[in-house]
């Protein structure tokens, strides 16, 4: 018997199931409606018409639970960072998290402020941080597309477990 | 109304209760006891020359020094166009002041923000609490002898310096 695929080579594709998966998720990734301080004018503008997000498959959702990407742009104060770690539960897995400019990076230029949280990774887990004060739209698209090459690279199927999960299971 | 014929009806209205008065510099203040303080305010609104009827700002100053704390009134008149500037000096162990609340309900919010921020204690305030910091936040961080916690609600307040000179 013929095989399939020879018999519809512009219709069929063969790929992994993992890549397919990854595929999907890359060129969809809702980020949260999420602005803390002057990057988010920043953030607004490269969901705007001239750098356009929406080209990737990013555009923007007004809640964690829809979102799969976590734009922290400005300052994170003590007192928001409890709320922030709240929205990042919130989100459904698997979830990213970018890093936006000088403050969430480390606290930035108010780093030795009493009242300002010395970087985003203090409490949630950060995957791209795009350095700047702010960083342009061209930095926070390069930063997305950073986390479309870190999706295609994930593997859903066979998980290895991370060594802490491993340690606690033996 | 020039500032130092304000400090005149203040003098003539309230002997012995206000001092030092400072007339050549930008805003110019002077002392109030700070027993004397919520009577000075409310004679300063209600008198038909003065009006003050805008507290446009109410801070705090520390001295560690002189061991005391300051809290200004900045006051301004729309209907005169004339501005005043009240000081009242506080112990700093025991920074207690009544209320300027029931004058100006501008003072609710100002007050709350000099509590939060100097430990202040507004007696007679309605609702004397944090305005800015978290409620369980320990100190009052515009002190010059605050020190900053190790840690805040589980989060590390440290950090390695980037620039080794910005530490001082």
């Amino acid at each position: 018997m013929k095989p399939l695929l020879n018999s519809l080579p512009e219709t069929v594709f063969t790929t992994k199931v993992d890549s397919l998966l990854n595929w999907g998720r890359a060129s969809s990734q809702w980020y949260m409606l999420f602005g803390l301080a002057c990057c988010a004018i920043e953030l607004m503008q490269t969901g705007g018409p001239r750098a356009d997000l929406d080209r990737f498959g990013a555009v923007p959702r007004a809640t964690p639970r829809q979102s799969d990407l976590m734009i922290v742009a400005g300052t994170l104060t003590y007192k928001m960072a409890k709320r922030t770690k709240l929205l990042y539960d919130q989100m459904p897995d698997p979830k990213y998290v970018i890093s936006m400019g000088s403050c969430s990076n480390c606290g930035g230029l108010f780093q030795l402020a009493y009242s300002v949280c010395k970087g985003v990774d203090k409490i949630v887990p950060v995957d791209v941080y795009v350095p700047g004060c702010p960083p342009r739209p061209e930095a926070l698209t390069e930063g997305l597309l950073r986390i479309q090459d870190k999706m295609m690279r994930e593997r859903w199927l066979v998980k290895p477990s991370r060594p802490a999960e491993a340690a606690a299971q033996a | 109304m020039e500032t130092k014929d304000i400090y005149g009806r203040l003098e003539q209205q309230f002997p012995g209760k206000v001092a030092d008065f400072k007339g050549d510099v930008q805003e110019p203040c002077c002392k109030v006891d700070a027993q004397a303080i919520v009577e000075v305010c409310r004679f300063l609104r209600d008198d038909p020359g003065l009006k003050f009827e805008v507290l446009s700002d109410l801070t705090g100053l520390d001295w560690p020094k002189e061991e005391k704390i300051q809290v200004v009134y900045h006051l301004y008149s729309y209907a005169q166009k004339h501005q005043m500037v009240l000081k009242v000096d506080l112990p700093r162990d025991n920074p207690k002041v009544a209320t300027t609340e029931g004058v100006w309900k501008v003072a609710n919010w100002f007050e709350r923000e000099v509590y939060d921020l100097f430990g202040v204690i507004f007696e007679g305030h309605s609702d004397l609490r944090r305005i800015m910091l978290p409620e369980d936040w320990v100190g009052h961080p515009l002190r010059k002898d605050y020190v900053e916690q190790e840690e805040y609600d589980g989060i590390s307040t440290q950090r390695a310096p980037l620039v080794e000179k910005l530490l001082r």
